[in-house]
């Protein structure tokens, strides 16, 4: 396996070369692991490596206004979550903000969450249900935007990038604590 | 406004509704030497001329298996590649938008069958090649790397049994009676035996940095199913599973690579697994904020509520079921997320007297235990308890200390004790005591 990890670094990672090394059937090193699995290359960790963190860590180059993303929200998103992000018939996305200590707590991406940046990752994750991960880094950071200003988180001129994201702050920022369970005492 | 993972009540497909359980063996028999000409006929004269010919053929449910009056007559079936089971079994899963429920009240013993496995996604269940599959791991590692199928399953394996219930299992039931079967109440947990790598020998090999304490974990799905978690407390139990009771992995239980955290919400246990990534902080992804987060009656949510506690339910009798007088062995499932059931007791009077009930060895940590109570049943009216306590001390709480402390709006974590109420008909029915 060393011989092969020496020809790794010389090669690149060159495909022909992983192919043959762990095609090797070599048994595993005393003291070193079991010789399994191949380094990963830059481009396979690239085209995988797609969340963002709370510091912003993660988010791509571009931008978005909330006027823009009025156009991709009415677009890609409308159809499943309602003209103004209320209406649904999926999960609403605006509102609701003071409903969380009532008996009829309504949770959206203002009232709730706590992280701007976890709208980024998600919806560049998994929106639009139908064509997920289709949107354009811009299209993200626009429609991102929209929400964000309809939820009266940011104003209208705002626009979003890797860097005025992360500082946004969530109104439900300080909302969570952690498990404190056992909680409940049984007879 | 979230349905999420919520045992909504739904009707049962009408085909498993007792009426239609019993086959009728005569007129089955006819049967067989009917389709048997008609499967000629049809051959030879085409479909539509064999359906002219015997008409009354057409209402024959294509799956009901053809029953020789004598079996000790006829030579049976042969061998088959891939085996099924007696075409006269009915237990299904009973399916949502985006999750299954098991027919835990059809159910024997501890393991779940793997077609029968609930199931819940969040945009459905993907089809992988497992020959490109990779698994990569990344962040705070030595060296980044990444693993094929083949890899994986040549590193050292481990087997256990273990339960997987969903966060939102029993959601409907914080407001009201909903369920009206044990499918629907408490459907969303099965137990498997998983085989798989130790997640800890995979994390040696890429060499953890002492810096990394979470891990983020993600599918490949279309979701892109992502949870973060913490290192510590998985690293001695944590798996990366291929196999389910034996075989592949099912796709809908994450083929051909799932994690498994023994005893944790199954949301955790990310299926479809194609990425790790070691961090040193939560990566607060949407399903551990806006989702499987815990909203208490102040309207502060707990966050990270892993452990899926104690938890028990009679199975029968259990709602939608017909009792009869005279003995009735009540049986059911407990488990709880923090290791061994020790005890399981049971109540038919409400809640006023509790007796021990008989568990089913083995009895392991984080596992489905089967438990059995004799009773008889004399045509009085009866309310059916359970209550489970595990090694930690912990016990089932009532309904009512559950909510006293949590409110209504949780969503998830529901595991108070469930009461079925027999009626002097001998009917069964969700109640709540
Ligand atoms: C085809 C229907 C559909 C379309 C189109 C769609 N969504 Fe969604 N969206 C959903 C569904 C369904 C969910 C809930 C998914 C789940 O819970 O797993 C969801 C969830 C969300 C959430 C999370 C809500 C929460 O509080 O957790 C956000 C944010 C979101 N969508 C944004 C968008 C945006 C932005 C677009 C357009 C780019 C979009 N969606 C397009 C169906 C859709």
């Amino acid at each position: 396996m060393i011989k092969c990890r020496s020809h790794l670094l010389a090669a690149v990672g060159g495909l022909g070369v992983l192919v043959a090394c762990t095609g090797s059937g070599e048994a595993p090193q005393e003291g070193s692991g079991y010789g399994l699995g191949r380094p990963a290359t830059e481009a396979q960790v690239k085209a995988w490596d797609i969340d963002v963190s709370p510091t912003g860590e993660g988010l791509p180059p571009g931008r978005g206004t909330v006027e823009e993303g009025g156009k991709v929200f009415a677009a890609k998103c409308a159809s499943c979550h309602g003209p103004t992000g209320v209406e649904g018939p999926a999960d609403r996305l605006v509102g609701g903000r003071g409903t969380l200590a009532t008996a009829k707590p309504i949770k959206t991406v203002g009232s709730y969450w706590p992280y701007s940046t976890t709208l980024y990752d998600y919806i560049h994750r998994a929106m639009p249900y139908n064509t997920p991960q289709s949107l354009k880094p811009d299209e993200v950071y626009a429609v991102v935007a929209w929400i964000l200003h309809r939820n009266g988180i940011i104003p209208e001129d705002a626009v979003m990038d890797a860097t005025t994201l992360p500082g946004v702050q969530m109104p439900n920022r300080r909302g969570f604590l952690p498990d404190s369970r056992p909680d409940v005492k049984g007879e | 406004m979230k349905k999420e993972g919520m045992a909504e009540p739904q009707r049962e497909p009408s085909r498993n509704s007792p009426d239609n359980k019993e086959p009728t063996r005569s007129s089955k028999g006819i049967a067989l030497d009917r389709r048997k000409f008609l499967t000629a006929a049809a051959s030879l004269v085409g479909m539509a001329a064999a359906q002219a010919v015997i008409p009354s053929l057409h209402a024959e449910a294509p799956s009901s298996p053809p029953v020789p009056d004598d079996p000790t007559r006829v030579p049976g079936a042969p061998p088959t590649p891939y085996g099924q089971r007696a075409g006269f079994e009915q237990a299904t899963r009973l399916p949502g938008t985006s999750h299954s429920l098991t027919p835990l009240q059809t159910l024997h013993g501890i393991v779940t069958p793997a077609a029968l496995h609930f199931e819940r996604h969040h945009n459905g269940v993907p089809t992988i090649d497992p020959a490109r599959h990779r698994l990569l791991i990344h962040g705070l590692v030595g060296r980044s790397r990444t693993f094929t199928m083949d890899d994986l399953k040549r590193f050292p394996a481990v087997s256990r049994l273990a339960f997987i219930e969903c966060a939102g299992n029993s959601a409907g039931e914080w407001r009201e009676a909903r369920g009206q079967t044990a499918q629907q109440t408490h459907g969303l947990t099965s137990t498997s035996e998983w085989t798989g790598v130790a997640l800890a020998t995979v994390l040696r090999e890429v060499g953890l940095k002492l810096e990394a304490t979470w891990m983020l974990a993600e599918g490949s799905d279309a979701a892109a199913m992502t949870r973060s978690i913490p290192l510590a407390p998985v690293m001695d139990e944590a798996l990366l599973c291929y196999a389910q009771n034996g075989e592949a992995l099912r796709p809908e239980q994450g083929y051909p690579l799932r994690l498994l955290l023994p005893g944790w919400e199954g949301n955790a246990c990310i299926k479809w697994l194609r990425r790790l990534k070691l961090g040193n902080a939560p990566f607060m992804t949407r399903e551990e904020t806006s989702h499987y987060t815990d909203l208490m009656p102040n309207g502060i949510a707990r966050q990270f509520t892993f452990v899926m506690e104690a938890k028990s339910v009679i199975t029968a009798p259990s709602g939608g079921q017909q009792l009869r007088a005279g003995f009735v062995e009540i049986r059911g499932l407990a488990w709880s997320g923090r290791g061994r059931v020790t005890k399981v007791e049971v109540s038919t009077d409400g809640g006023r007297i509790w007796r021990g009930a008989r568990l089913q060895e083995p009895v392991l940590p984080k596992c489905h235990t089967r438990f059995r109570f004799p009773w008889q049943w004399k045509g009085r009216e009866a309310i059916l308890m359970s209550r489970c306590t595990d090694e930690t001390g912990y016990m089932q709480p009532s309904r009512e200390d559950l909510i006293a402390v949590r409110g209504f709006n949780s969503v998830y974590h529901y595991n108070a004790i469930q009461s079925w109420k027999v009626a002097r008909d001998g009917s069964v029915s969700n109640d709540q005591v």
